[in-house]
């Protein structure tokens, strides 16, 4: 990414966007509070995203939910319009804001040709979910208990056991264990109104009968995949490793790019490196990611929002290929997916990017920014996962970065993924898939060797108690 | 570049539990703060297919300590026993000390800064805590090992960034 790229996309917020954000924040503070209990001033503030949009599609079931809402009868249709129309906001800031990326990258963006097809799925499991996610939206975070808390156990359990409803199984228990950790929530300082809506809200379109759409409309696609960088998911009880990567199409003149990804469920003490070895069964993609190599994949499925859908048995390992020189030669001219519509929401922007020719200021905070010709970039050091070898000290150093563009509350920012820095006055480089295969530096191997094997040792104790 | 950086509640992500250490998990394989107590499960150092279920309840400290199977543990008085030791050592290696100390309550003096000082302090006895809802937790918190790992994308996951590179 160029310094003229970074100033059009940084110069102005794009039309809309602040006052689609202030309408959602009427109801965000009204879910902090209950919707069982809205006074006149939230309900009024609440009313005006109905009323912003009322000329929409789902304007007239959104003024109705409002309505009955405000009237006391939290119901589960209405509940749903609500979800649907923050959503849909969220859809249009997404939509803006990616749109002034790909314009600042000059990007090119394939039009959404995926299927719409809902997935089924058992609904008594999602209609657990719908009940739970109707008592919280009665109560409001503010009034939230351990028992409402522990309320959401049963549900995500039987959830996980539905390969089908893996997605909305790991963001309940996600949201569910932050308000555990946040109790009482009633004397919390301020609670987190945009992010616990947002999970919320998700969850509910989730819960929906129609809320979900499978990966069955992947085709399958041949060719080589570049491996650009990794970017690491995690909260107590699930991680996911998400490969961005360029893939070239056998057949095809311009390359595409992709995210593939893998997700394993686990406990919170299994943190830092350990994370790795519950993917010990992908060792074709984890492979690659340490020993920075490309992959052949053959009829390997590709969604329409551009995910590849990973098989082990699909893929073998390629030559070795540098993923900085990959992105200096390829990712220019690249394909972008279109986003799926029930993931348009500005946190789904993650668009690979390499930034070179800055200077690093590192404030005395610990944040960093990048400053190419007049325009600096927040860098997201806060996003560097304790599986890899990067550190803010690493990225500060830096020359080069790849990594993700991302947007949150009014403000981009660079995630990065990979660095080319200058390690004791020797050229370095560090990605945050180097440690795949386990940690590489000394220091770390000592440290994980004394923390011994926290996956061996709860699996050994799973088969001694579990099933008795 | 402070000023603009935009306020906690108008953030979609921003981290809401703090991070917590790695440790050895042979003695102590479970520990949590949650229903009011600091709960958890040490593993008998005599018998593998034993294991003591430890819990020490916020604000009252009341405490208890019972094998799995219910029955009560040997080493229990009016005094907390070695595996109430254990939790408190792993839970503060776990949260951290200050973390330990405000869920439960404590009031810590200057210096205290291990388990044995949290359980030093503790002003409650022997109290009756069911033994039966800490193991099930642990059983279904041993169970998430037994789901199987996928490889279709969980966009849900967006909101859940991996962090704490600290080296
Ligand atoms: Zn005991």
């Amino acid at each position: 990414m160029l310094g003229i790229q970074l100033s059009e996309l940084l110069g102005e917020v794009p039309p809309g966007v602040e006052e689609a954000l202030d309408l959602v924040a009427g109801l965000d503070d009204a879910l902090v509070h209950g919707l069982g209990r809205l006074g006149e001033e939230r309900a009024t503030a609440f009313a005006a995203l109905a009323g912003a949009m009322a000329g929409t599609p789902l304007g007239d079931r959104l003024g109705e939910a409002v309505e009955k809402i405000a009237n006391g009868s939290v119901a589960d249709e209405y509940l749903t319009a609500l979800a649907g129309g923050r959503t849909a906001l969220f859809g249009a800031v997404h939509d803006a804001l990616l749109d002034r990326l790909d314009s600042a990258l000059g990007r090119t963006r394939a039009e959404w040709a995926g299927l719409s097809a809902p997935a089924s799925a058992p609904d008594n499991l999602l209609a657990g979910s719908r009940s739970w996610l109707r008592e919280l939206a009665i109560t409001g975070w503010r009034g939230v208990d351990h028992d409402l808390v522990s309320a959401s156990s049963q549900t995500v359990e039987a959830l996980l056991a539905e390969p089908g409803l893996r997605g909305l199984a790991v963001l309940l228990d996600g949201f569910a264990a932050e308000l555990r950790a946040s109790s009482p929530i009633a004397t919390m300082d301020v609670p987190p109104a945009r992010r616990w809506a947002d999970l919320w809200a998700r969850a509910v379109l989730l819960s929906h009968p129609e809320g979900r759409t499978g990966v069955q409309e992947a085709a399958g696609v041949t060719g080589r995949l570049l491996i650009l960088g990794v970017d690491v998911h995690e909260h107590g009880t699930a991680v996911q490793v998400q490969v961005h990567g360029l893939l070239e199409v056998s057949g095809e003149s311009r390359p595409r790019l992709v995210r593939t990804s893998v997700a394993a469920a686990k406990v919170d003490t299994i943190v830092g490196t350990a994370v790795w070895g519950l993917l010990a069964g992908y060792p074709v993609l984890m492979g690659a990611l340490a020993e920075r190599r490309s992959l052949q994949v053959a009829d390997m499925p590709l969604t329409a929002g551009g995910d590849l859908v990973w098989q082990e048995e699909r893929a073998r390992p390629g030559e070795a290929a540098d993923p900085f020189a990959v992105a200096r030669v390829q990712l220019a001219g690249a394909l972008a997916p279109a986003v799926p519509p029930l993931d348009r929401h500005p946190v789904r922007i993650a668009e690979p990017v390499l930034v070179e020719g800055f200077t690093a200021f590192v404030e005395q905070d610990g944040s960093v920014e990048f400053r190419l010709n007049d325009t600096s970039i927040p860098v997201a050091v806060d996003r560097l996962p304790a599986c890899g070898p990067l550190t803010p000290e690493l990225v500060a150093a830096a020359s080069a970065v790849l990594g993700l563009m991302r947007w949150d509350a009014g403000r981009w920012s660079l995630q990065p993924f990979a660095v080319q820095t200058t390690v004791k006055r020797k050229p370095a480089e560090a990605h945050t898939g180097d440690w795949a295969m386990g940690p590489t530096d000394p220091k770390v191997v000592k440290a994980e060797a004394k923390a011994g094997d926290a996956v061996a040792v709860l699996r050994e104790r799973a088969g001694r108690l579990l099933r008795r | 570049m402070n000023a603009d950086r935009t306020a906690w509640d108008r953030r979609s992500v921003v981290p809401v539990i703090p991070p917590i250490q790695r440790r050895k998990l042979a003695k102590v394989p479970f520990v949590e703060l949650a229903d009011g107590r600091l709960q958890g499960v040490v593993s008998s150092g005599s018998d593998i297919a034993r294991v003591y279920v430890s819990s020490i309840a916020a604000k009252t400290h009341g405490f208890n300590c019972s094998t799995n199977n219910n029955r009560p543990c040997g080493g229990l008085g009016s005094r907390p026993c070695k595996h109430l030791v254990a939790l408190a050592t792993e839970a503060v290696l776990q949260y951290g000390f200050e973390r330990v100390a405000r869920y439960l309550g404590v009031e810590a003096g200057d210096g205290d800064s291990t388990g044995g000082d949290l359980i030093r302090v503790l002003k409650g006895g022997p109290e009756s805590i069911p033994a039966a809802t800490v193991f099930s937790r642990f059983l279904r918190h041993l169970a998430y090992l037994e789901v199987p790992a996928t490889t279709e994308p969980i966009a849900d996951l967006q909101w859940f960034p991996a962090t704490g590179a600290v080296r």
